[in-house]
């Protein structure tokens, strides 16, 4: 990291490992993300980079060592904890449910009601209203709030994921391989709004495989291999061919 | 992002009416309704009878149980479900109700241990999908014949009169046109319509059975859910138990095999997809309409009783043909 030591990480996993049976998924990883950058984790499959994020997503558990958000220790046992505590994590799988609006599936588990208790009538208006301005502040564009996300591409739903996990003042969005499944056209579209999300002040966690997507967004790389985080460079002074080699192991750090 | 909204079209306003209508998924989303609509022509071109004030009333009365066990069904097909033991049930809780009238215990502790009887064979049954990881289909094809079989040890084989004044009032009185029993149908779907678009439950029911996946991401209890909507069903499959009990005046053992693919054809008519995820109440309470029109509608006619199966049986696949164009 660079000397600037006084402003503090937004994330800092320390010295942690996680196992599962004989298979040490992690071991001994360190890394830091800072407030408002996009942070790249690469690493070939099964180097433990969906581990670590289960682990700051509250999926998985370390075994050892800690993982602090915000200057906390975090101790995330749900998924739920990790979101009420400003993670959010876009998932690899899209997920939306089809048969329901842009806007349900925005406030999806988090319904805006009148009333309390098992009398609470949801409040259908603000939540429209709501998913619009949600929609519009990114400049994502999906036809319309109340359009099923059946009827809605590939990237717009990828839009629509991004949407929620940075709608809920998260400050850190994990995304896990967020354009893997879209068109050229798409992930330039999801690539700005990775963009806008860094402007609005979310910090991002980005997996990808796209080493020419990670030299374009990132801020910072961590790469991993073979469960241990080996190296962490900011972008401007590494390149593509440096971070393969570090990846494959043909570079030590 | 200039360059990026080139192709983002504004918000549209919903189809205009012409084009809805040229739209088979249109039609296929109001089949029970295209259906109603044909088959009250049908009938009453054969039998000027039909439309009759007295015959309306009565394929109101007879439509009832039908609806309110049809939209108890509703909710656990919604969760890409099903409840197999709804009628069966339903006649345990009729079973229930007349042993309680024996032992004289007053009408309202009578009614209340029929809808009981079903809130824990409906919260037995979601239990054992959700926590014990049984399918549904395999739960309540047990729960089924358990429920029957306690029915019938329960009122030893026999059929209980039920003599209750008020009981005869409430089956057989009503505002008009429409009996108490269809009254109170109709608030079961006013009620249930609301609970299902209107609230957090039933959108995390619509969530839970449209994608189970994305619904627990986001920190939703399935497992809850198949609970709670199992439990619905039994407690209006009890509450069909009392209406069944006021309609023939008595509680009988006797099994009811047909009236649960009933419901199960009233929720397909109806456009719910048995897939899960996508439901609605008007649609199987006009499913349930159709399938009584149709049953009073032959009887009238004076086609043989042996026909009604069958003929329904041909409405359903129909309807589930039409459902393709649903998409």
């Amino acid at each position: 990291m660079t000397a600037t030591t006084v402003t503090h990480d937004l994330v800092s996993v320390e010295n942690v490992s996680l196992s599962f049976g004989s298979v040490r998924a992690l071991r001994d990883v360190s890394l830091t993300l800072q407030p408002g950058e996009i942070t790249a984790l690469v690493g070939d499959n099964g180097a433990g980079k969906s581990t670590l994020v289960r682990c700051l997503s509250g999926i998985h558990r370390p075994d050892d060592g800690t993982v602090r958000f915000d200057g906390q220790p975090a101790h995330f046992s749900t998924p739920e904890d990790a979101r009420n505590a400003g993670i959010e994590t876009v998932h690899q799988n899209l997920a939306l449910v089809e048969d329901l609006t842009v806007w349900q599936n925005l406030f999806l588990n988090r319904e805006i009601v009148h009333g309390f208790g098992p009398l609470a009538i949801l409040d259908k208006r603000a939540m429209k209203r709501e998913a619009q301005r949600m929609v519009s502040t990114l400049a994502v564009n999906v036809p319309s709030v109340t359009s099923t996300v059946r009827r809605l591409s590939g990237g717009q739903r990828q839009a629509v994921s991004i949407c929620r996990a940075a709608g809920f003042s998260s400050k850190l969005v994990i995304m896990d391989e967020p354009t893997a499944a879209l068109g050229v056209q798409e992930t330039e579209r999801v690539e700005k709004l990775i963009t806008k999300l860094r402007e609005d002040g979310h910090a991002v966690l980005l997996i990808s495989h796209n080493f020419a997507q990670v030299m374009r967004l990132a801020d910072h790389v961590w790469v991993m291999r073979a469960g241990r985080c080996v190296a962490g460079r900011r972008i401007a002074q590494t390149t593509g061919e440096e971070i393969v080699a570090l990846i494959t192991g043909a570079q030590q750090s | 992002m200039t360059a990026t909204t080139v192709e983002a079209p504004p918000a549209p306003p919903a189809p205009a009416r012409s084009q809805r209508l040229r739209d088979p998924a249109f039609w296929a989303d109001w089949a029970a309704l295209v259906g109603l609509i044909g088959l009250t022509i049908v009938f009453q071109a054969l039998n000027s009878t039909f439309l009759s004030y007295g015959n309306v009333q009565s394929i109101l009365v007879a439509a009832a149980i039908l609806i309110i066990l049809s939209i108890g069904q509703t909710f656990t097909i919604a969760t890409g479900g099903i409840d197999l033991s709804v009628a069966s049930v339903m006649t345990f809780a009729a079973c229930a109700f007349g042993w309680a009238f024996t032992q004289g215990w007053a009408l309202p502790l009578c009614m209340v241990l029929a809808v009981v009887t079903g809130l824990v064979f409906g919260a037995v049954n979601g239990a054992l999908i959700a926590k014990g990881r049984i399918p549904d289909f395999v739960v309540t094809l047990g729960s089924l014949s358990a429920a029957s079989g306690l029915a019938l040890i329960l009122a030893d084989g026999k059929p209980t009169t039920v003599i209750s004044p008020f009981l005869l009032k409430f089956s057989t009185r009503g505002i008009g046109l429409f009996g108490w029993t269809f009254l109170l149908a109709v608030v079961i779907a006013v009620i249930t319509h609301v609970v299902l678009f209107n609230t957090r439950f039933g959108t995390h029911v619509l969530a839970a059975g449209g994608s189970p996946e994305a619904a627990t991401a986001t920190g939703i209890s399935t497992a809850r859910i198949k609970i709670a909507v199992y439990t619905v069903s039994g407690v209006l499959a009890g509450l069909s138990g009392i209406l069944l009990v006021a309609r023939i005046g008595a509680s009988s053992p006797a099994a009811d095999t047909t009236m649960t693919l009933n419901t199960v054809a009233a929720v397909v008519l109806g456009g719910v997809s048995l897939l899960g995820g996508r439901a609605t109440i008007v649609g199987p309470v006009l499913g349930a309409l159709v399938l009584t029109v149709l049953v009073n509608g032959l009887t009238l006619v004076g086609v043989s009783q042996f026909y009604q199966p069958l003929a329904v049986g041909i409405v359903v696949v129909l309807a589930a043909l039409l459902m393709r164009f649903q998409k």
